[in-house]
């Protein structure tokens, strides 16, 4: 029976070979579990994510839709020219129900032209005829759950344990599953570097104590920041949590999203 | 469809309407032609080796003359299936890095293993196995490179003797039997890449994997006939009218099933209308119409199933010729139906606006990595590959031994 044999030694051969292969793979697995610890973050030396859980909340009733936090995201974040945005901004209005229509509303129109990032243009609906307009300021909503992290093949987007959604810009393949995955529309792929993009809370900025660009920019407060694990005195963000009613985008989903809006209508997701 | 439709646009973008997130207003969609190609390959692949597996493990003998040229259709095929997933990636040069550091919540990441697994495991080594005896007759008749490939095909295992070849053939059975749900799994799994996306409505489905199954089925079956009918035609050799009528009826039955899925469907999300459904009827009906009511429906299902169905009836009154047309016919309409029923997935799920407050329309480019030519090309390619494999693995100038039997004296 030598060919048995022989045949025997060709597949055991294989196994091993196979077995090899998940075994090197095993073995990249732990060392990137290492490099995740080091992952290009931006952050500084010595910046410990277990010692902060940064978060960021929406006040829409404050917001003006000047744009400025758009723009300021743009710059700090060399966010690429043209229809790419980490934070946006949308205009809601609302009309009147037509007289006589039994409607309790009329239609809900949403505009963002370059993300708000200049401002608005004057409505198309006559003011008289506009029953709510306000404007809501979108960002990643940082997910507790987030779906952009789970179908990642590589494990470039991931959980900081600071709060953060963070993608590691050198490990990205560029799939776009996670921007596929996302139902805010609050990823691209950007054109410059071929890997997904998003907000980060400005994550070089917060990690040395700064605030991020946009909340800086906010002539209104809308936007407020702050480290839930080191309130500061009259902390604004304690100060939304107890002041406000809030509410979190497409909950149905299951996202859990972190960042919570005050002040914004059921036609917003 | 009223609100959405009559947003206000943003400006300068005259492809969209009602409103679109930002980030979605894109000249093309993330996920193009190609993403439309990777689950068309893999599912015939797929329902190829399937239809192999009717005459391995389910003795359907009637099949026997198409049994090794669907498993080199599944073969080259199966080759093609990462390309145009590597060639839309931003950074291709990492691709390994799915294989190497997997993350394993992703579908896509088990997506390689599932590959990988199912390559080199099931249809390497099925395929090594049936062709064994033959490598090693046809080393030995054949002069030059060719014998020499023969040769190193055989990997240096030249015992043809009863007891070897019976070996063989238990293996050859046993690995396809494990390559059934392993079929399964390697389309279930591209299936799961998009009914995983809760985010999006047309996607986030659990019926998503079985539909993509049963398609899978239909396809590849359409496909082994094509490649059936065109091999003959080419060798001008007459076809085995009896396993071409089994293949179709097969063919048939698997198209019911799938139509029946993916009415059940459509059924369930009109019935539910749940969010979002607006916005999905107004694409299907607006923006998927030649696609999907014409390609997918009419002549990608309707069509086929009333010749097919109108031959499980007929079948002997109908002569051989006509019956011939109607088969290929079918065959090829299938294969086109499939074709825009990916279509409809994939681009269809990209044509509305997560915001469910708009639709997007793309012009898709000829030229570039994401253009017609690219989709051409990789279709393609495993056509070529498998025209390759047939001269080397189905020559007709070599003696080809019954590819299922044991040995002649020793048959079951
Ligand atoms: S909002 Fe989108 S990008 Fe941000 S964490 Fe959630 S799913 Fe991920
Ligand atoms: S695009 Fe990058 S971050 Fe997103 S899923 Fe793919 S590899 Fe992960």
């Amino acid at each position: 029976m030598k060919s048995w044999l022989s045949r025997r030694n060709l597949l055991s051969r294989l196994s091993i070979a196979a077995a090899g292969l998940l075994a090197a793979s095993a073995a990249r697995s732990a060392k990137a579990a290492v490099q995740k610890v080091f992952a290009s973050s931006g952050a500084p030396r010595g910046y410990d994510p277990a010692m902060h859980k940064w978060r960021m909340a929406i006040d829409a009733n404050r917001c003006i839709g000047c744009g400025l936090c758009a723009e300021a995201c743009k710059k700090e974040n060399h966010v690429p020219e043209g229809q790419y945005f980490r934070t946006w901004i949308e205009r809601y209005i609302i009309a009147k129900p037509k007289p006589g229509s039994g409607e309790a509303r009329g239609e809900t129109l949403v505009d963002s032209p370059s993300g708000g990032m200049h401002g608005f243009p004057e409505s198309i609906v006559p003011n008289a005829e506009i029953q709510h307009s306000f404007f809501v300021p979108k960002l990643c909503n940082l997910c507790e759950h987030s779906p952009c992290v789970q179908v990642c093949p590589v494990g470039a987007t991931f959980d900081a344990p600071d709060g953060t959604v963070l993608i590691d810009p050198k490990y990205c393949i560029g799939c776009g599953f996670c921007i596929q995955a996302c139902p805010y529309g609050c990823r691209f792929l950007s054109p410059v570097t071929k890997t997904a993009e998003k907000c980060t809370l400005c994550y070089h900025r917060i990690t040395r104590g700064l605030k991020p660009a946009c909340v800086e920019v906010c002539p209104t407060q809308a936007r407020v920041f702050g480290d839930l694990m080191n309130p500061v005195a009259d902390d604004p963000l304690q100060q939304f949590y107890q002041n406000n009613l809030v509410q979190a985008l497409k909950p149905h989903l299951g996202t859990k999203p972190r960042v919570f809006y005050a002040g914004i209508d059921k036609e917003v997701r | 469809m009223t609100n959405a439709v009559t947003n206000v646009v943003a400006e300068l973008i005259p492809h969209f309407e009602g409103y679109v997130y930002p980030n979605e207003a894109t000249q093309q969609p993330l996920w193009s032609i190609l993403i439309v190609l990777y689950p068309y390959i893999t599912g015939l692949v797929a329902g190829a080796f399937i239809m192999a597996s009717l005459v391995r493990v389910f003795n359907v003998k009637a099949l026997e003359p198409v049994y090794r040229l669907s498993m080199l259709t599944a073969f080259a095929f199966l080759l093609c299936a990462p390309l145009p997933l590597l060639f839309h990636l931003g950074h291709p040069e990492r691709c390994f890095e799915v294989m190497m550091t997997p993350h394993l919540t992703s579908p896509m990441a088990i997506f390689g293993f599932v590959y990988a697994w199912y390559l080199m495991a099931v249809l390497l080594l099925e395929l090594w196995f049936d062709y064994r005896r033959d490598f090693v007759e046809w080393s030995e008749v054949t002069p030059g490179f060719r014998g020499t490939l023969y040769r190193l095909f055989t990997v240096g295992v030249t015992d043809v003797s009863d007891p070897a070849l019976k070996l063989d053939f238990k293996i050859g059975h046993i690995l396809s039997v494990v390559g059934i749900p392993s079929a399964f799994l390697l389309h279930g799994y591209v299936g799961f890449i998009f009914g995983s996306v809760k985010a999006n409505p047309w996607w986030g489905n659990a019926l998503m994997p079985i539909i993509f199954i049963m398609s899978a089925m239909v396809s590849g079956i359409a496909l082994c006939v094509f490649n059936y009918m065109v091999l003959s035609w080419v060798r001008r050799k007459a076809l085995d009218m009896k396993c071409l009528d089994v293949m179709c009826m097969f063919l048939f039955y698997a198209l019911v099933v799938d139509a029946a899925i993916e009415g059940l469907d459509w059924i369930h999300r009109i019935y539910s209308a749940e969010e979002g459904f607006q916005v999905i009827q107004y694409m299907a009906r607006e923006k998927l119409f030649y696609t999907l009511s014409l390609g997918q429906v009419t002549l990608g299902t309707l069509v086929p199933l009333l010749l097919l169905g109108s031959l499980q009836l007929l079948r002997r009154r109908v002569p051989d010729l006509i019956r011939r047309r109607m088969y290929f016919a079918s065959g090829a309409l299938i294969l086109l139906g499939v074709l825009a029923m990916r279509w409809n997935v994939v681009i269809g799920g990209q044509t509305f606006s997560k915001s469910l407050r708009g639709v997007m329309t793309y012009k898709m480019e000829f030229a570039g990595l994401e253009g017609w030519y690219m989709g051409a090309a990789l279709l393609l390619l495993p056509f070529i590959i498998l025209t390759v494999f047939v001269k080397i693995f189905l020559s007709e100038k070599l003696p080809s031994t019954a590819p299922l039997e044991p040995h002649p004296a020793h048959a079951r």
